[in-house]
């Protein structure tokens, strides 16, 4: 039997007796960042296919929230800082190796991007709308005539930051359950789900929501994929993997995360979609909201997790 | 010129000195600790060893607390001692997810703090507080680039052992066993 105890009787806050130092604005965030990279990458795909009149949802209505969503998932992770006054510290530097520093830069150019996208498209959606002063009509014009020129860099940018939502959490060696490289396609996959999810909640056209249905079921489909690959992948490490892996085969995570997360959030709307196609009537609002919840509650368990795992010694 | 510490387990009796002596020295808030003590237990009655030893950050060769740190707050000083500068440090707790050893924590100021190794006091040929504090003379801190050194010495004469080195981090806190 080996116990191990603090003989100074250590008891730091949010570091003992075992880490929990991201509470939920990170899995805020990264739900927010994912779901907003996955509707920026649709639309830029549809937009450079010359489908921008066909995917009316995709192209130009989800497209509105996102601004929202990336400066309240902005909003979320600055109140995840402790030391809050110095944020700006974080764009006098560019540090290659830090993936924050990179999220953070990304965020700079996608969130102005994604703004000039939505304003491109605002007076198409609300006729009303008058930008009031010639300059912005100006503007206006010429970003309406330049969107396939914005779409090439949003679409690389939101693959960037979908992919890097995860890769956040996987640079961290010191948390086995983070420390795979697949948590970054795994995190852009399911950040596409949502956003696809998001584009099916808001469009009102049978066809397109059918062509989203249809690529959403191939996302939730890989998903599986990669999460029966993550778990393989720690089934056959080193000891603090196998640990990791325990917490959701078996653990404290297992329930929630097979519950919620494979069945509701994956499999459950996977088939509601697939009788959907073939022809019967499934309220897409059911499989949406699921896909949505599914996203959020799996970011949660994945933080939440990822903190308790660390090295023995 | 490299720092670093080398411990002895054989000799400490987990007094837990050497973090009072941190605490004070370094003004740490009450109910966080820079260094701490741990006792391991092996065994079962009456066959029983125990292994007590002081804990700190491990100043690492491969960090990746400075690795991660967005701003660069997080960083190295001569002789590889990991320092976080407070006016660049934002709190965002990169660095307490990447650390193996828990050895970081969020001072209630803000920022994220650490042991420096008592670095105010190396500048000036001084040990840091724990190692002069200690009663048993466990801990001894030197230059390892110094073949003079008494750490050096000991390191030579010893079997010692670094913890989790299977992190990659090239901790240079080193246990004689």
């Amino acid at each position: 039997m080996k116990e191990e105890l603090f003989a100074s009787g250590r008891n730091i806050p949010n570091i003992d007796p075992y880490l929990n130092i991201w509470h939920w604005q990170i899995p805020g965030y990264l739900f927010l960042g994912g779901l907003a990279a996955g509707i920026l990458l649709f639309a830029s795909f549809f937009t450079i296919m010359g489908k921008e009149n066909k995917m009316e949802a995709t192209v130009k209505k989800a497209p509105m929230i996102v601004p929202f969503a990336l400066v309240l998932g902005l909003f979320f992770l600055f109140l995840d800082l402790k030391h809050k006054l110095y944020f700006w510290q974080l764009y006098t530097t560019v540090r290659y190796e830090s993936p924050m520093s990179w999220g953070a830069w990304v965020l700079m150019a996608i969130t102005p991007l994604s703004i000039l996208w939505a304003a491109s498209y605002i007076r198409e959606l609300f006729p009303k709308w008058d930008w009031k002063y010639d300059i912005l009509k100006k503007a206006e014009k010429w970003l309406i005539a330049n969107r396939i020129l914005m779409a090439w860099p949003m679409g690389a940018l939101a693959v960037i930051l979908g992919i890097y939502t995860g890769i956040l959490l996987s640079a961290f060696n010191a948390r086995p359950l983070w420390n795979t490289s697949i948590l970054g396609p795994l995190f852009l996959v399911s950040g596409m789900s949502t956003g696809a999810a998001v584009i099916m909640l808001m469009s009102k056209d049978h066809k397109e929501k059918k062509i989203i249905g249809r690529i959403d079921i191939l996302l939730i489909v890989v998903e599986l994929f990669f999460i029966i690959h993550l778990f393989m992948g720690f089934l056959a490490g080193s000891e603090v993997q196998i640990n990791a892996a325990n917490l959701f085969l078996g653990g404290k995570f297992t329930a929630p995360f097979f519950a919620f997360v494979v069945i509701l959030g994956l499999i459950f709307p996977a088939v509601l979609e697939i009788f959907e196609l073939k022809g019967y009537k499934v309220p897409i609002v059911i499989p949406a909201i699921l896909i949505l919840l599914g996203g959020l509650i799996f970011r949660f368990l994945m933080v939440e997790a990822g903190q308790i795992t660390r090295y023995l010694y | 010129m490299r720092y670093a510490m080398a411990i002895d387990t054989r000799k400490c009796v987990g007094c837990s000195d050497c973090v009072v002596a941190c605490q004070t020295e370094n003004n740490v808030p009450v109910g966080f600790c820079r260094d701490w003590v741990v006792e391991i237990v092996d065994g079962t009655y009456p066959n029983v060893s125990i292994e007590l030893r002081t804990e700190r950050c491990n100043h690492c060769d491969n960090s990746p607390c400075v690795r991660c740190c967005p701003t660069g707050a997080s960083h190295f000083e001569d002789g590889g001692i990991v320092l976080v500068d407070h006016n660049k440090c934002i709190g965002c707790g990169a660095c307490i997810q990447s650390c193996p050893y828990d050895a970081r924590y969020s001072h209630p100021d803000g920022y994220v703090d650490k042991c420096t190794f008592c670095i105010h006091r190396v500048r000036e040929g001084k040990n840091p507080a724990c190692v002069s504090v200690c009663p048993t003379n466990c801990m001894h801190f030197g230059d390892l680039d110094d073949p003079n050194s008494e750490i050096v010495n000991v390191l030579k004469n010893r079997k010692f052992k670094s913890l989790a080195p299977e992190a990659g981090t090239k901790p240079q806190i080193f246990y004689l066993v």
